[in-house]
């Protein structure tokens, strides 16, 4: 395995000169200013302080937003390197193909994860610049989250990008999953619940089953489910299964459900033809 | 003594044949030009051999050594230049750390062949390698794969890009190559490299249909 940290360590390099990696630096690190400028955390509204509200309203726009973004520049990197034969050259060099898929999706996760943890403490010591307390459960709590969300959509997105040889099909499918899970959080399954045909056990089932959806109640499971507008799934799902269940579930489930998708991408990448 | 065996070797894409049955030996010694028609297989061959490709019937062995499950043994002994330069978003440094941390050839060879075709990498080490020019491409990519001093060297169709000295400058490098090796060169001009084959293989509509040693 001596070339895994060499394969990681150049794709990196790659990615911190590529222009995705600027647009999506720029968004999270933009993301963050805005919320400085519109003074959220200035105000105390329904009992959460500056700083708490800062880092809510940061993950409930990450949750939704991040998944889209690495899902498309990860599958449209791997495939554009599959199509303009970059794939073929690096591939005809003695390294096992263990180490070029695994050192490429640590690249890919030290990449996309750093920019926006990045952002995350870059708005903590802004609040506690303006004279917040430390919220050290919801820092805590909100990394393992982003590191949660990071491991499966790039499981998805290296798994994506191994079944599927076209670009564009790639792209499309990606843009479906995310497409999929949004639809499938609160809103969409209130829908599902008011026309009754679907029983409340199955509609539970796939909102738990739906990282995005986890994510969502992970989130907000520091709270009080009364101090806001959180959807009937997510309340129902936190009075029933308690707080502290849902946040391990909420960090654990998605990891477990990405090492997955990456470990079948893997034995696609090694089972079918390389180009 | 073999380097490469293939028997059999059928592959399919789509359904059509593009490799039907090919049966080959290349020993170390030859060097081999391998011409014929735009889409005969012979990229799909070497790829093949390359240990790219799941083969639909045949085996293939490089120097005994099954090409996909045993890739990192196989390529160790292999150079090979694509038909088109590819697009490496790599800097020229990082790509050279690259290849002497996975290969062993170290930098100062390869920047010493690209010299004898008159390219000067230290010029361009910080630039991204797709934005060199297509004949510095080109000699870079031999560069490395001479660098290495693999015992087959597989070349698609590398002097594509060159200008008419650099080609001589190339031609001569790989004359003055002073170890055992086997060369595979797939060109569509026979001239030029007749003076360093001693096998040609034809390739028609995915078989070998002339293997003639001289
Ligand atoms: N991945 C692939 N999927 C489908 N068809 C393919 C694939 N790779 C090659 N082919 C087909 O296989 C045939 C042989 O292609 P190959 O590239 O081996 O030809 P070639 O002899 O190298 O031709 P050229 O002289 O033009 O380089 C072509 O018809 C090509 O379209
Ligand atoms: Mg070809």
């Amino acid at each position: 395995m001596k070339n895994i940290g060499l394969v990681a360590y150049l794709d990196i390099k790659e990615s911190l000169r590529a222009k995705w990696f600027y647009v999506y630096a720029f968004v999270f690190g933009g993301l963050m200013g805005l919320f400085f400028i519109s003074g959220i955390t200035d105000s105390v509204v329904m009992g959460f302080t500056g700083l708490s509200r800062l880092l809510l309203v940061f993950i409930q726009v990450t949750i939704i937003i991040l998944p889209i973004f690495i899902l498309i520049t990860t599958v449209k990197s791997i495939s554009s390197d599959r199509e303009s034969n970059v794939l073929e050259y690096m591939l005809s060099f003695p390294v096992s193909l263990k180490e070029y898929y695994w050192g490429k999706l640590i690249g890919r996760f030290a990449t996309v994860f750093f920019p926006v943890i990045v952002a995350l403490f870059v708005g903590v010591a802004w609040g506690l610049f303006k004279g917040g307390e430390m919220p050290w459960a919801m820092i805590f709590l909100y990394s393992a989250l982003i590191f949660s969300i990071c491991t499966v959509f790039l499981g998805i997105a290296f798994f994506i990008s191994t079944i599927v040889k076209s670009h564009d099909i790639a792209l499309g499918l990606s843009f479906t999953v995310w497409i999929i899970l949004l639809a499938f959080i609160d809103v969409a399954l209130i829908g599902l619940m008011m026309q009754n045909r679907i029983s409340d056990d199955v509609i539970l089932t796939i909102a738990m089953l739906n990282p995005l959806e986890a994510f969502r109640i992970g989130a907000i499971a520091l709270f009080d489910p009364e101090l806001t507008v959180i959807g009937p799934v997510a309340y129902y799902l936190l009075d029933s299964l308690g707080h502290t269940f849902l946040m391990l579930y909420a960090i654990f489930y998605p990891v477990v459900l990405g090492a997955f998708f990456a470990v079948f991408g893997y034995r696609a990448f090694k089972k079918r033809d390389l180009l | 003594m073999k380097i490469v065996e293939a028997k059999g070797v059928t592959k399919r894409f789509m359904g059509a044949k593009v490799l039907d049955d090919v049966t080959l030996d290349i020993k170390i010694g030859e060097q081999i030009a391998m011409m014929g028609p735009n889409g005969a297989g012979k990229t799909t061959l070497v790829r093949a051999i390359l240990g790219f490709y799941h083969l639909d019937g045949g085996r293939i062995r490089v120097d005994g050594y099954n090409p996909v499950k045993e890739r990192v043994k196989v390529l160790e002994k292999i150079s090979f230049i694509p038909q088109l330069p590819p697009p490496v978003k790599l800097s020229v440094s990082e790509l050279l750390t690259f290849v002497q941390r996975s290969t062993g050839a170290r930098k100062e060879r390869i920047i010493s062949q690209a010299e004898a075709m008159e390219l000067d990498i230290e010029k361009h080490v910080e630039k991204p390698f797709f934005k060199l020019s297509g004949g510095m491409k080109q000699k870079l990519l031999i560069a490395i794969a001479l660098a290495r001093r693999s015992r087959l060297l597989v070349f698609d169709e590398p002097t594509a890009n060159l200008d008419p000295k650099a080609r001589e400058q190339f031609y001569g490098l790989l004359e003055s190559l002073d170890y055992e090796h086997a060369s595979i060169f797939i060109t569509h001009r026979l001239e030029e490299v007749e003076g360093l084959v001693n096998r040609k293989i034809y390739m028609d509509l995915g078989k070998v249909v002339e293997d003639e040693r001289i």
